[in-house]
């Protein structure tokens, strides 16, 4: 099991430099002009130029600047770990800026993770007990809604019923959560819940399929026979086994998620990393999208890494193997 | 037949028919079945694939879906029509009563539980102990059906055991609250030749130790040769033959259960002389008229695609539902199948 972690763990960090690699060669190297200039900003002198161009180690040859570029992503720079770098905009690290949207998008994340793994787990089991019943069907049929239903089509109809019409909950914008606890909330349900609904509708899905693929098998057959409870079958054998696919895409849904909420990031004026990223691409602030990229790629890298452990935790077939 | 050394009455089938609605239409898999299991006795089942004999098991289990499955006639458990009965009175019944164990060693344990738990959650499923009691019981259980190690091994996964080692496992799970009736679907068909015989005879001591009833399902008559009382013969969800296991062995009457005996291996008989039966059962959805197996039989004559063949009774007291006169068979099993066998 130990070695099984080590070599996942090699195996996430021989990843996570091959993105670095390709993530600057994109950025820096493919995109027409001299990064120097788009630094610089209006009308340098030459001798400005070839500061910066020193500084941004543009001077030196592309595996030194690349061997740079690797050092402070990996070691960090005077403005902390990991270094990326100055914004194209004004003179603001890249850090500051990501660390200043975070949370925003953690908080999104992990609250509509949670509302679509309890809810659509559970849809999904209610369904395949119910199979072929009357709420096994609406929740199929909502289920589809879920999963064709636009986001910003959800985001905006929700926003107006239950903000403006009905004055239920917080309207866009974010309120940090040591500013007002109640504001926080009231202004983060509704993206929750936008966010959540598509994946709760794959999540209701897929459990229903799993479950009723497992309810299938022998050894379902074998717990009835043994005279144990319906419930039991159900729960304690059944659900057991469909579970461990559904606990090994989670932790991939949410890193998607941590610079792919855009949409829901947006139409909820909640400024958070996939925001930033859109924004930037706009304003061609190449180092900030360059640094909410990587820190995508690198949330993903790790939840694979942590998908391995959990499958390997959760399937004794593998934990042994 | 013989009455010597048969106990009680545990399991009565009488008359019984189960038709699954599927999308394609009414499955007839099994018709008018009826047998007798009584203690200390081992039934043997024998048929080719989908004659109805895992379903006809399932149905005394209550594990065949009433939604869409259609069930007449009666099972008597010790007197109580277990068809009757309400989900949870038939749960109580299931694992405890009656136990079964199945075809596939290899898909019928949980493949996420430790070996142990598996066991003492069928201790716990009817009986209220404490959980290391539950968990004690199960490991003399694997010691009973000769695990090696038993303690240790009880913390392993199934993955980690045989398939022999695991159809031993079913085999402890199955006796965890001394059943009254064991029903062992094709319980060594998955199983290499070698350790089909130590679970058969597993299988035979526990029969006598734990004082039950045993009905032993398999393709093979071969299978029941050495520790069948009875013998039943299904073909097409239908009683073909049933009687004494002595005498289906020593004077078969149906030339189904004769097709069976030539395509079975036995020591004495060289390779070259084993027979299988041509071409392959019917449809369930549309069985054919009269006996289901006149299509396949060489020896059919006029009255076999008409009316179905009702099951006529020997002297001897053993059934056959085959039309062909007694002079007749008897004439075929002395010249033929018989002397072939060398049993006559
Ligand atoms: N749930 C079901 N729905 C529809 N048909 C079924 C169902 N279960 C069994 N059958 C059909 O009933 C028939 C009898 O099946 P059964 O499993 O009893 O055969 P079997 O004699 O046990 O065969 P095998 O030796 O292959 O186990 C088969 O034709 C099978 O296809
Ligand atoms: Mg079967």
């Amino acid at each position: 099991m130990l070695i099984y972690i080590a070599r996942r763990l090699v195996w996430t960090l021989v990843v996570i430099f091959v993105v670095v690699l390709i993530t600057f060669v994109v950025f820096f190297k493919l995109p027409a002009g001299d990064p120097a200039l788009r630094f610089a900003g209006r009308s340098p002198t030459t001798a400005e130029l070839a500061l910066i161009r020193h500084r941004l180690h543009l001077d030196k040859p592309f595996y030194t600047e690349f061997g740079y570029f690797v050092k402070n992503f990996f070691t960090g720079d005077s403005n902390g770990w990991p270094g990326l770098g100055y914004s194209y905009e004004g003179d603001i690290p890249v850090l500051q800026e990501i660390e200043q949207r975070a949370p925003r998008t953690l908080f999104l994340i992990a609250g509509a993770g949670i509302i679509w793994l309890i809810f659509g787990v559970a849809i999904g089991v209610t369904s395949a007990v119910k199979r072929r019943s009357i709420v096994d069907r609406v929740a199929m049929g909502f289920a589809l809604f879920g999963i064709s239903a636009p986001v910003f089509w959800l985001g905006l109809m929700s926003l107006f019923i239950f903000w403006k019409e009905l004055h239920w909950t917080g309207g866009s914008g974010y309120v940090p959560l040591t500013q007002n606890p109640a504001a926080f909330f009231s202004h983060l349900i509704l993206p929750w819940i936008v966010l959540a609904l598509l994946f709760m509708a794959v999540y209701a899905r897929l459990t229903r399929g799993n479950l009723l693929e497992t309810l299938g098998e022998d050894y379902i057959r074998t717990a009835r026979a043994k005279g144990l409870s319906e419930r039991a079958v159900i729960f304690r054998h059944g659900l057991r086994a469909s579970l461990t696919p559904i606990a090994t895409i989670f932790p991939l849904d949410l890193a998607q998620l941590v610079g792919g909420a855009v949409i829901t990031e947006t139409v909820f004026n909640l400024q958070g990393l996939g925001w930033l990223a859109v924004n930037s691409v706009f304003t061609q602030d190449l180092p900030t999208v360059l640094g909410v990229v990587l820190l995508g790629a690198v949330c993903v890298a790790l939840a694979n890494l942590v998908a391995d452990i959990l499958y390997a935790f959760l399937d004794p077939r593998v934990r042994y193997a | 037949m013989s009455e010597a050394g048969s106990g009680a009455t545990l399991l009565e089938v009488r008359d019984l028919s189960v038709r699954f609605r599927t999308r394609d239409g009414v499955v007839q898999a099994v018709s008018n079945l009826s047998y007798t299991l009584r203690r200390g006795e081992t039934l043997g089942i024998v048929g080719e694939s989908g004659s109805g004999k895992s379903v006809s098991n399932l149905a005394t289990m209550g594990l065949l879906n009433r939604s869409y499955t259609d069930i007449t006639g009666e099972i008597l458990f010790e007197g109580t029509d277990v068809l009757k009965l309400r989900q949870e009175q038939m749960r109580r019944i299931r694992g405890k009563d009656i136990a079964m164990i199945f075809q596939d060693p290899f898909a019928s344990l949980h493949p996420m539980y430790r070996v142990g738990k598996q066991l003492a959650e069928a201790v716990l499923a009817h009986e209220d102990v404490s959980r290391d009691a539950a968990w004690n019981r199960a490991v003399e259980l694997l010691e009973a059906v000769g695990i090696p190690n038993a303690r240790a091994r009880a913390r392993d996964y199934p993955h980690q055991f045989s398939g022999g080692m695991r159809q031993r496992v079913m085999i402890a799970m199955a006796l965890v609250h001394n059943p009254d009736v064991l029903i062992a679907d094709e319980p060594t068909t998955a199983l290499d030749v070698t350790v089909q015989a130590q679970i058969l005879e597993l299988i035979d001591r526990v029969k006598r130790e734990f004082d039950c009833g045993v009905i032993l399902i398999t393709h093979d008559l071969g299978v029941v040769a050495e520790t069948a009382s009875h013998v039943l013969v299904m073909y097409a969800g239908r009683p073909m033959e049933y009687g004494p296991a002595q005498e289906i062995f020593t004077g078969a009457q149906h030339p189904y259960t004769w097709g069976l005996l030539e395509s079975m291996p036995t020591v004495e008989k060289r390779l070259e002389i084993l027979v299988p039966i041509e071409g392959s059962p019917p449809s369930l959805l549309h069985p054919p008229s009269g006996c289901p197996f006149h299509p396949r039989c060489k020896y059919r004559f006029e009255p076999c695609d008409g009316e179905r063949p009702p099951l006529f009774r020997l002297p001897d007291g053993h059934l056959d539902a085959c039309y062909l006169p007694p002079e007749r068979k008897r004439e075929l099993w002395t010249k033929r199948i018989g002397a072939e066998l060398g049993v006559t």
